[in-house]
């Protein structure tokens, strides 16, 4: 028999044919077919118990509750909490992307130390040692007040627990990160004569007259602003916004007024002289409840009549009569300021005319109006024992000169720290602690912070994830994520009760971290004496806790407190100024420089166009920065690759013969950046617009070298009345690249 | 007459002599018997080997084994607890269903070696004093894609664990664990019988299986969204 080519082919058919009778191809296509759905990068949910965690969002200064869905011991949703009386259910997406800032890439897992502009992980015992012999150093040499703090706020136990630690070791250089609440919370001292933060009635207000406020682009508490936005369209409330750009606020209002950035207050004073010339005010409150009125009326009907007030903010006069008609022939109308998200003080005199407003029309502790919130009384620590030491470095001024003979009302000026450290040959603060705060890419003139970092001898950062400023530190003690620690969160975002938000460990720590309050009390107990004396407790929770005292038991069940005191009806105020009365104005105010636009700074005939930064929900421009999820949302008319792209006018753009996606060169007083040209009638002509929020350095490789931090291109112009930071924009040119 | 070799030279010439091959191979039909008897033969050998590849080689080549982590035995076990397989494979308060027991439970009775077999010192030196989650291989695990839900079958429908589960719950040693290679999936949702054929309920799960039980309990014959019947009334 001889095996040929019949033979073979005869083969292969019968393998054929019982190849078809057996199981193999039909089984195989199956399984090739299953397989096709189990690749390895397709996401599975976890399987495992389901439970949800009542907690609280930190990431913004709104203060919503969330409830966090676990299955066994991983995160694996956050979800708005129903029932919490800022967001009763709602959330932002920030809020929902908040377990990639608990798993990212982005986190500190030890702690680190900076060795030649590397981090090298370090013990914690190595790096509490380093800073413990460095602040004995500094006291027994008599320079305690040369270490300082920056915190994200001043509310609450940890920040307290810092400040304390500050003032018993015998340093006044505590700083609060800046935002529009310094000066509102000096409107409310020099006008009503409370310490309080400004609360804003937006729930119950029918008319909300908005000089600039991103209310619907991350102002104050987002979830309950858009919740407040909802109810105005379902009741026919009216939402008028005054800005230069078409900002998603502008977009969902009802009528949008463009104004010359930086005269939101000229268009406010000049609205009052309306009110008052056509007798609109509430004359039982301007009567019966305020001082000042009548020579306060005189400056506004003397400087800012409608002409005048029109050619400087460029509304129309005819506009500005019907506007201050509309808002004094409102029910409930509301007057509110704070540009953006609200994070830069700006002009005092602006505030104060805003808030003028709102007093005009009654509205100060109405319902639907502005409302003193008190700060929260529950951290009531025992005074500390000082030693000498320490009362001698509290007699030392502050660095920023805040509280000084040139800014007595200031409380916190960290947009002076800069200079004060850079401008001097050996750097006045010698330590620098930095909690919840990215200063060298969140605040305007961000090179000269993070010139000032270098400076600085030591710079600890307690930060939880890899930021600019934590890059530039020389130790990082990480800080577990809000998803992983107890902390007490006052809510001062514009709320208008107080509030306080109790975060959880919702899991375990998962990195070698240890919280703030730790830290501190372990520092003030290796320094010994007084220092040690003043931290009395085990460690952070049990202060925690025993601070809390009632309230701890409500917090633990319920995930925060709100005063039952204060319900959503209005309260009247109470003014504790001298007259006992709301002061339009006062001996103190008039001593204030007058309100003046606050010019951007450059020369016109080099730099002939103005730069505003504009804030966005979906760009996160404080500490925290955006997790991936959310920088997948921002839309490619604002990053376009890893380009940012600028918001020109045709008009603009067309003098300057540029066109829509043509790569340009930004340039500013201080610095350059290379954009991409966006078409948008939105934006006044003459002005060039860029987003807060891109162009990290840091973070991760999903945030950092996408588009131009504007910080970085933006110096800062204090408000002359107070110091506090008031830039909102800067002159720049625009080249073709 | 032509021959094979024949054949495949004039395959590669041109067609001309194909032609002159065609009209001589008639010829010759004498060796013709023995030709096709190999052909047959063949066509047998590859038949056969290839049914044997099929349904005895492929079977092995496409499912692996492992072994349990621990040695564990049901029966004692059932003997042991008051409710039956719901006192370890329970439903949760929310209606989910706990599946695999965690560690946390084995503790219970678990936190001290119990009686003197190797497999129990195992148990509990190597997970429950080192806190470790037995990595227990299950076989009825379906692919994520696959919803399903104990509750609306144990709770509302009344149905048995042993349906789908079979008798598990009365054998003393745990079967090795067999997974195909290609899919990753344990063999028993395709079932033991690699031809499909299932002689019980609990043989294999794949979706016709439920399916099958779908139809026969009258279950939902169209989607509850869009009434559409067929594929629909799961897939929509």
């Amino acid at each position: 028999m001889k095996v040929d080519r019949r033979s073979f082919l005869s083969f292969l058919i019968g393998g054929a044919a019982g190849t078809a009778l057996s199981p193999l191809p039909w089984k195989l296509t199956d399984d090739i077919s299953i397989w096709t759905q189990m690749w390895p990068w397709v996401p599975v949910p976890e399987r495992g118990e389901v439970t949800h965690v009542t907690s609280a969002c930190t990431l913004c200064p709104g203060g919503c509750g969330i409830s966090v869905r676990k299955v066994d011991d991983r995160v694996v949703k956050i979800e708005g909490l129903e029932g919490h009386p800022v967001n009763d259910g709602g959330l932002c997406t920030l809020g929902l992307a908040g377990a990639q800032l608990l798993y990212g890439p982005q986190r500190v897992k030890a702690p680190m130390k900076n060795v030649d502009g590397r981090l090298v992980e370090i013990s914690w015992e190595g790096a509490l040692g380093e800073i413990a012999a460095r602040l004995k150093e500094l006291r027994e040499s008599g320079q305690p007040h040369r270490v300082a703090c920056i915190a994200g706020t001043d509310r609450g136990t940890v920040p307290e627990l810092l400040n304390r630690f500050l003032t018993v070791y015998g340093s006044p250089q505590f700083f609060r990160v800046p935002s529009i609440q310094d000066t509102y919370e000096l409107t409310l001292y020099l006008m009503q004569g409370v310490r309080a933060s400004a609360g804003f009635d937006f729930e119950n207000a029918d008319y909300v007259l908005s000089f600039g406020s991103g209310l619907l682009d991350g102002w104050g508490a987002p979830v309950n602003i858009f919740q407040a936005h909802s109810r105005w369209c379902e009741r026919g409330g009216k939402l008028v916004q005054i800005e230069p750009r078409q900002s998603r606020t502008a977009a969902k209002s009802d009528s949008w007024i463009p104004i010359n950035p930086g005269t939101e207050g000229a268009l406010a004073l000049s609205m009052a002289g309306v009110i008052i010339k056509e007798s609109l005010y509430n004359a039982d409150f301007v009567n019966t409840q305020s001082s000042g009125f009548d020579s306060w009326q005189r400056l506004v009907l003397e400087n800012y009549d409608t002409e005048s007030a029109a050619k400087m903010t460029g509304v129309d006069p005819s506009t500005i009569a019907k506007l201050a008609r509309d808002f004094a022939g409102a029910r409930k109308p509301l007057a509110v300021c704070g540009r953006g998200k609200g994070q830069t003080p700006g002009s005092l005199k602006e505030v104060m005319a805003v808030h003028a407003l709102n007093a005009l029309v009654g509205g100060i502790g109405r319902q639907g109006g502005v409302r003193a919130v008190p700060e929260p009384d529950y951290i009531d620590w025992p005074e500390p024992e000082m030693d000498a030491v320490a009362a001698a470095g509290m007699q030392q001024g502050r660095v920023d000169q805040a509280g000084g003979s040139q800014y007595p009302h200031a409380r916190y000026l960290l947009n002076r720290l800069p200079e004060a450290v850079n401008s001097s040959a050996d750097s006045p603060i010698q330590v620098l602690f930095v909690s919840d705060a990215n200063p060298s890419y969140s605040l305007p003139n961000s090179k000269a912070f993070a010139d000032a970092f270098k400076k600085i001898p030591m710079v600890v950062s307690f930060s939880s994830y890899l930021g600019e400023t934590a890059e530039l530190a020389d130790l990082i003690l990480p800080s577990p994520s809000y998803l992983e620690q107890y902390e007490d969160r006052p809510i001062a975002a514009g709320y208008p009760r107080p509030i306080v938000n109790l975060t959880r460990p919702v899991v375990e720590p998962l990195f070698n971290t240890r919280s703030v309050g730790d830290v501190v009390i372990e520092l003030a107990r290796s320094l010994g004496g007084t220092v040690a004396a003043a931290f009395p407790w085990d460690d952070y929770r049990s202060c925690l806790k025993e601070t809390l005292g009632d309230k701890w038991a409500v917090l633990n069940d319920k995930g925060y407190w709100a005063d039952e005191k204060s319900g959503s009806g209005g309260q009247p105020a109470t003014f504790e100024t001298k007259s006992s009365r709301f002061e339009f104005t006062n001996a103190e105010i008039e001593a204030m420089t007058r309100f003046a636009p606050v010019e951007p700074e450059g020369d016109i005939a080099a730099f002939p166009l103005v730069l505003v930064p504009y804030d966005t929900m979906r760009l996160w421009n404080g500490y925290i920065g955006n997790p991936p999820f959310v920088i997948k949302i921002v839309p490619d008319t604002v990053l376009k690759n890893n380009d940012g792209l600028i918001e020109v006018n045709p008009a603009t753009a067309s003098q300057l013969g540029l066109q829509d996606g043509q790569a340009a060169k930004l340039t500013t007083p201080h610095g350059t950046a290379r954009v991409r040209v966006h078409l948008f009638e939105g934006i006044m002509p003459g002005l060039v617009s860029l987003p807060t929020g891109l162009g990290h350095t840091a973070h991760s490789k999903f945030l950092a070298g996408k588009g131009v931090n504007v910080n970085a291109l933006i110096g800062s112009v204090e408000d002359a009345a107070t110091g506090y930071e008031a830039v909102w924009g800067i002159r720049a040119k625009l080249d073709k690249a | 007459m032509s021959t094979a070799d024949d054949l495949d030279r004039t395959e590669s010439e041109n067609t001309a002599d194909e032609v002159a091959e065609t009209a001589t191979s008639g010829s010759g039909d004498i060796k013709q018997d023995g030709s096709s008897a190999s052909i047959i033969l063949f066509f047998i050998i590859g038949f056969v080997a290839s049914l044997v590849v099929g349904w005895v080689v492929f079977p092995k080549l496409l499912y692996s084994q492992k072994e349990q982590p621990v040695a564990f035995n049901h029966a004692l076990h059932n003997e042991l607890v008051d409710a039956g397989c719901e006192s370890c494979h329970f439903f949760r308060e929310d209606g989910s269903y706990s599946g695999v027991p965690k560690l946390a439970q084995c503790i219970d009775c678990h936190e001290e070696v119990q009686g003197d077999s190797e497999a129990e010192r195992y148990f509990v030196t190597e997970f429950v004093q080192k806190g470790r989650e037995v990595p227990w291989l299950v076989y009825s695990r379906q692919p994520p894609c696959v919803f399903f839900s104990h509750a609306a079958h144990v709770k509302k429908a009344g149905m048995d664990c042993v349906s789908c589960h079979g008798h598990i719950g009365e054998s003393e040693e745990l079967r090795p664990y067999e997974y195909n290679r290609i899919s990753r999936y344990s063999r028993d949702i395709w079932g033991h019988n690699i031809s499909g054929i299932k002689h019980n309920s609990w043989d294999r799960m794949k979706m016709n299986d439920c399916s099958e039980c779908h139809v026969k309990e009258n279950v939902n014959q169209g989607s509850v969204q869009t009434h559409r019947g067929g594929c629909f009334v799961c897939h929509h």
